[in-house]
């Protein structure tokens, strides 16, 4: 067959494709199991590490709070796994599976917020997952509040596209730890989250609901301050509710 | 009479480059003619892709703050440049010429898929770390002239090394560069503190820190990887000097 002709192209191209295809589609299924694995890890270890920090002590020894050790330890610290409505109302579903992206395309009403109740050296902590978008593309954390669901145990961030050095630096320790100790309701009782401000001059004030900005990253601290303001404001019902009994509400 | 004599040198230099590259191997060094030879280890300097050819120059900046992910990149790309140049060279009678480009890039995008793909199951931390630049391999000029220039007109075991010696020529840039800018930018290589540990307080601190060493932010940010590039090109054509363009 001549090598130069359009057939000979067409069938070159078609059969190229065809292979590519298999093999590549073969790969991305048999290794699907073990990257999805991964991602539960992870998610296990940002949950633990809002209200642990790096290390985790277990059985009285402190170790490197790895993704490993984090789905291992997981189950004896989150005691309870909560899917609310945005009534505060708990419903019955699997909150470890609830995909917040999804959720937040939904009408306000049918909303499910996942929280997760844990329980770590006789405290208590409620864990709750964010999501938001920065300048290039979505971020996302959690954020551990204490028992009396106003002050910040800490925080974690992750992003999927900042600028490296700059807005991805959300990610960094040093900016993560500013948020500690900072309360989330304003002195009229309104949820409002914590603001990263630019220009801030507010030094180690912890109760202005403010922290300092990274320079060079306003779009993506905007976005930061806007996830922790609206998704910290759906759980309010809820946190109303457990301020009146003064204890977890059991499902 | 002093080209002669430098000309001497390098050959001798590049002898013991040759010997010290196959030494680990020394049982497969009879499958080694001297010009595979030559393919392998040319790269590697006299005509390595970075510093001489000028190509990969953006990916060496972005990913060689860490020492890590530099090793991870490089890693990718040697099989990435490896497999393709052999896809390539084995179908190179086969592909019609017209659409030959697109058919590297599907090659090669393919790999760089299967890369991706193999990170995210086995190094979950580090395909994080490169997600992004794991995905611009594809448009690592490198590979695409690999490919073009050699692997459409050599055999299989040729290119092979050729796709080698080329990864291994980036790779070792990649490295010497990340190496510096760990070392001087965070004191640390690998994540281990080498210059001692920084407290909060000099009382705190140890090693360098406590003699009031600081770590050079400068180090961190990509336009001191464009000057570390420029120092080892620099370095290397001091050594080299057939390097040196003639005006």
């Amino acid at each position: 067959m001549d090598k130069n002709s359009n057939a000979y192209t067409f069938i070159f191209a078609i059969a190229m494709v065809i292979v590519v295809a298999v093999a590549l589609s073969f790969t991305a299924t048999s290794l699907q199991p073990m990257q999805a694995e991964n991602v539960r890890q992870e998610k296990m270890q940002n949950i633990l590490s809002t209200f642990t920090g790096d290390s985790i002590i277990v059985e009285g020894e402190k170790v490197e709070l790895t993704r490993a050790v984090a789905s291992k330890v997981y189950d004896n610290y989150v005691t309870e796994e909560l899917a609310l409505s945005n009534q505060g109302e708990s419903k019955d579903e699997d909150a470890f599976k609830i995909n917040l992206a999804k959720q937040l395309t939904l009408d306000e009403s049918e909303q499910t917020y996942p929280l997760y109740v844990a329980n770590y050296q006789n405290k208590t902590y409620y864990v709750v997952p964010l999501r938001g978008s920065g300048l290039w593309d979505a971020i996302w954390g959690y954020v551990a509040l204490e028992e009396d669901v106003n002050t910040i145990k800490g925080v974690v961030f992750d992003h999927k596209g900042e600028t490296a050095g700059l807005g991805a630096e959300i990610t960094t320790d040093w900016f993560q730890e500013r948020f500690v100790n900072e309360k989330i309701y304003n002195d009229s009782g309104q949820v409002v989250g914590v603001e990263v401000k630019k220009g801030y001059s507010g030094g180690d004030n912890k109760s202005d609901n403010a922290v300092d900005a990274i320079s060079g990253a306003t779009i993506t601290g905007d976005g930061v301050s806007k996830m922790m303001k609206e998704r910290l404001k759906n759980y309010k019902p809820y946190f109303e509710k457990i301020k009146k009994s003064g204890k977890v509400a059991i499902r | 009479m002093e080209v002669k004599q430098q000309k001497e040198i390098s050959k001798t230099d590049k002898k013991k480059e040759m010997i010290m590259f196959l030494s680990s191997s020394e049982e497969k060094e009879h499958f080694l003619s001297k010009a595979n030879r030559k393919i392998l280890s040319d790269p590697l300097n006299d005509n390595n892709p970075i510093t001489v050819q000028v190509l990969g120059i953006c990916s060496a900046l972005a990913i060689t703050v860490q020492l890590k992910p530099a090793i991870v990149m490089s890693l990718a790309v040697v099989f990435v440049m490896a497999f393709s140049n052999v896809i390539i060279s084995i179908l190179r009678n086969s592909i019609p010429s017209r659409i030959r480009i697109i058919v590297q890039l599907v090659v090669v995008a393919t790999m760089v898929i299967l890369v991706d793909q193999i990170l995210k199951a086995f190094a979950y931390d580090v395909s994080k770390q490169l997600s992004i630049f794991i995905g611009l391999i594809i448009t690592n000029c490198i590979i695409m002239g690999r490919l073009e220039a050699f692997a459409l007109g050599n055999g299989v075991y040729k290119s092979f090394l050729d796709g080698i010696g080329n990864a291994a020529g980036y790779g070792l840039i990649l490295i010497v560069v990340a190496f510096f800018r760990e070392l001087f930018g965070s004191g640390k290589l690998l994540g281990y503190e080498v210059l001692g540990h920084k407290g909060l307080t000099m009382a705190d601190s140890t090693g360098l820190y406590a003699l009031g060493y600081e770590n050079n932010g400068f180090f961190l940010l990509s336009p001191m990887a464009l000057i570390v590039v420029g120092i080892v090109i620099w370095v290397q054509r001091s050594r080299n000097r057939k390097l040196i363009e003639e005006n």
